[in-house]
């Protein structure tokens, strides 16, 4: 649905996209993760046909997004970062200006209008003059014309910006019921929005492509392993010497947490071993009790960290 | 056609809701209906000046008020323009940049020289709506006058004020389309049109070469033939060319915003 093969975009001697090659499958959400600068914007200018590549080629919908610009933005939908909206317009006539000049016909207005009001919930705020609403509205609004014409590609620039809590699961509600017809790539510095609503993510630092891969590849190849944490109350030596014990089990770390007198423990094992059972069963076997047991994975925000803080042109597996 | 027209609609929606509109073409018809006054005041008075003149030399009196009265007025009308008229274009592309929603329409199955035709018509439809109630005072003269001269001279006076105003519309959108401040874009503007005018005064009477070219290409020297009920084909060209020149450019520059940082 979206190709992207080798693109750069560069502004004299800066380079803000540095040979950037992806895809983006039909239906699929994409996400785009990166500090600020990173070249996230750009990307998406270049492939809503706002600007041009300096090099490569982008395609939409089959179209290139150079030489067939016209056609490629009939077929996109986009919210850039600030809500592009006209602050003397009622929301109504604004969507409907944006159905006028996505080239909509105009017997299909009424419909979209009502569609994309019903899905950003602004149907009581549709009379609104737009810079009457708070931030969290306008947002909406923006939102609201990346749908209106029912586009195939929706790209979205920081889509729950200023909105408060409630809005943001609507809104990431909104986006997960809209995949599969549609074909998304939304971009966001929040990374539990990224593991919750995307089915693959794209980390880009300055320009360059750091990773791309699904959320939880990413956890557990970076990670290298499993953690697994456990809490129980136990003498400390005795409880490292127990699950120390347990095949596949290659560091233990026991840790006294002192006011209940429980002890927690954190035992490492090799990619692939499971030691959950077998933590469990030594622990009954010893009569102690089995306060908690979890596994800890590498979150996102850790991989994102050391991807973009390591300069990593690869992700590395840590110690 | 129709993105032409949606962003035509558009405009003229911004037109009406914004104060500045209002508030600039209240001021041009109190300072038209002011000066229409003294005009046709001084136009009558001289007259009947010259009329006694004529009985006492036994020469006819030969003073046709409403074809002065229409030259003055249109003269000046055509002054006033020169400052009336960058208020009326210093918003038309820098609101847009500094709204963001130039990143919309840049991002729509829309191209540059619609977005542009679509602000210049709805602009030139502002400057109709603007012209129109000094025209109703144009005709009130014309009937009341005996005998009533030929409506083309009054026609023509205002299809010359529709060029000339048309000519710098373009060019004030133009100016806009270059910065993101609107006042830059005014003071810009009313600059230009000052070096306009001050290029017209200057050339005018001069007899060299170069000064006859400048004279030619001064925007308000083709105006005068209109005000005096004479349609100079050459006038019509000059007057087409220079929009058709200034719309391109602002095509150019509308397209050049793509290759701008952020």
């Amino acid at each position: 649905m979206i190709e992207v093969q080798d693109v750069t975009k560069s502004y004299g001697t800066t380079t803000a996209v540095d040979h950037v090659s992806f895809t983006v499958n039909k239906g699929e959400i994409l996400g785009f993760l990166g500090p600020n600068g990173a070249g996230k914007t750009t990307t998406m200018r270049i492939l809503t046909g706002y600007m041009p590549a300096t090099s490569g080629t982008a395609r939409v919908s089959g179209f290139d997004v150079f030489k067939d610009s016209l056609q490629v933005r009939r077929h996109i939908g986009y919210l850039p970062e600030a809500p592009p909206v006209y602050a003397d317009m009622s929301v109504q006539s604004y969507l409907e200006f944006v159905l006028r000049i996505k080239n909509v016909p105009s017997e299909k207005h009424a419909a979209r209008v009502d569609d994309a009001l019903a899905k950003t919930n602004l149907g009581d705020k549709r009379h609104e003059l737009i810079k009457r609403l708070s931030r969290g509205y306008k947002q909406r609004v923006g939102l609201a014309q990346a749908l209106v014409h029912d586009p195939e590609v929706i790209i979205l620039d920081e889509p729950t910006v200023g909105l408060d809590p409630k809005q943001i699961i609507e809104v990431r509600n909104l986006i997960k019921a809209l995949a599969g017809s549609h074909t998304i790539i939304l971009s966001t510095h929040i990374l539990p929005e990224v593991s919750m609503t995307c089915d693959r993510v794209v980390i880009i630092n300055k320009g360059k492509i750091v990773a791309v891969d699904t959320p939880q590849n990413l956890t557990s190849q970076l990670r290298g392993g499993q953690r697994i944490h456990v809490e129980t109350q136990a003498p400390e030596k005795q409880l490292q010497e127990v699950l120390s014990k347990i095949p596949g089990a290659s560091r233990v770390q026991v840790i006294a947490s002192g006011s209940d007198g429980h002890v927690s423990a954190t035992v490492e094992s090799a990619q692939g071993q499971d030691v959950r059972s077998q933590i469990t069963a030594q622990i009954v076997q010893k009569g102690w009790p089995l306060y908690e047991l979890r596994g800890l994975n590498l979150s996102l925000e850790d991989i994102f960290l050391q991807l973009t803080t390591d300069d990593a042109a690869h992700a590395q597996p840590s110690n | 056609m129709r993105s032409i027209y949606a962003i035509y609609r558009k405009e003229m929606g911004h037109y009406f809701v914004s104060p500045i509109a209002y508030v600039v073409v209240g001021l041009f018809l109190i300072l038209c209906g002011f000066f229409f006054n003294l005009y046709l005041s001084e136009a009558i008075r001289a007259s009947m000046e010259a009329q006694m003149q004529g009985a006492q030399f036994g020469m006819p009196a030969n003073f046709d008020v409403p074809s002065e009265v229409i030259r003055m007025f249109l003269g000046v009308l055509a002054l006033f323009l020169l400052f009336f008229i960058p208020m009326v274009t210093m918003g038309s592309y820098s609101d847009e940049r500094r709204r963001g929603t130039m990143e919309l329409l840049m991002t729509s199955p829309i191209t540059e020289s619609q977005i542009v035709l679509g602000k210049f018509f709805a602009s030139l439809t502002l400057f109709a709506v603007m012209l129109l109630p000094t025209a109703s005072y144009i005709l009130f003269m014309w009937f009341k006058s005996e005998p009533m001269p030929p409506v083309r001279v009054a026609a023509t006076g205002y299809l010359g004020l529709l060029l000339f105003g048309g000519a710098l519309l373009a060019l004030g959108q133009f100016l806009s389309s270059l910065t993101e401040n609107p006042i830059i874009a005014a003071v810009l503007t009313f600059a230009a049109f000052l070096l306009l005018w001050a290029l017209d005064f200057g050339s005018s009477g001069a007899a060299g070469t170069f000064e006859q070219v400048v004279h030619y290409l001064s925007v308000i020297n083709h105006y005068q033939g209109f005000t005096q009920g004479v349609i100079d084909t050459s006038a019509l060209v000059y007057y087409f060319s220079f929009i058709a020149l200034f719309i391109f450019l602002t095509v150019r520059s509308v397209d050049s915003m793509r290759w701008r940082r952020a």
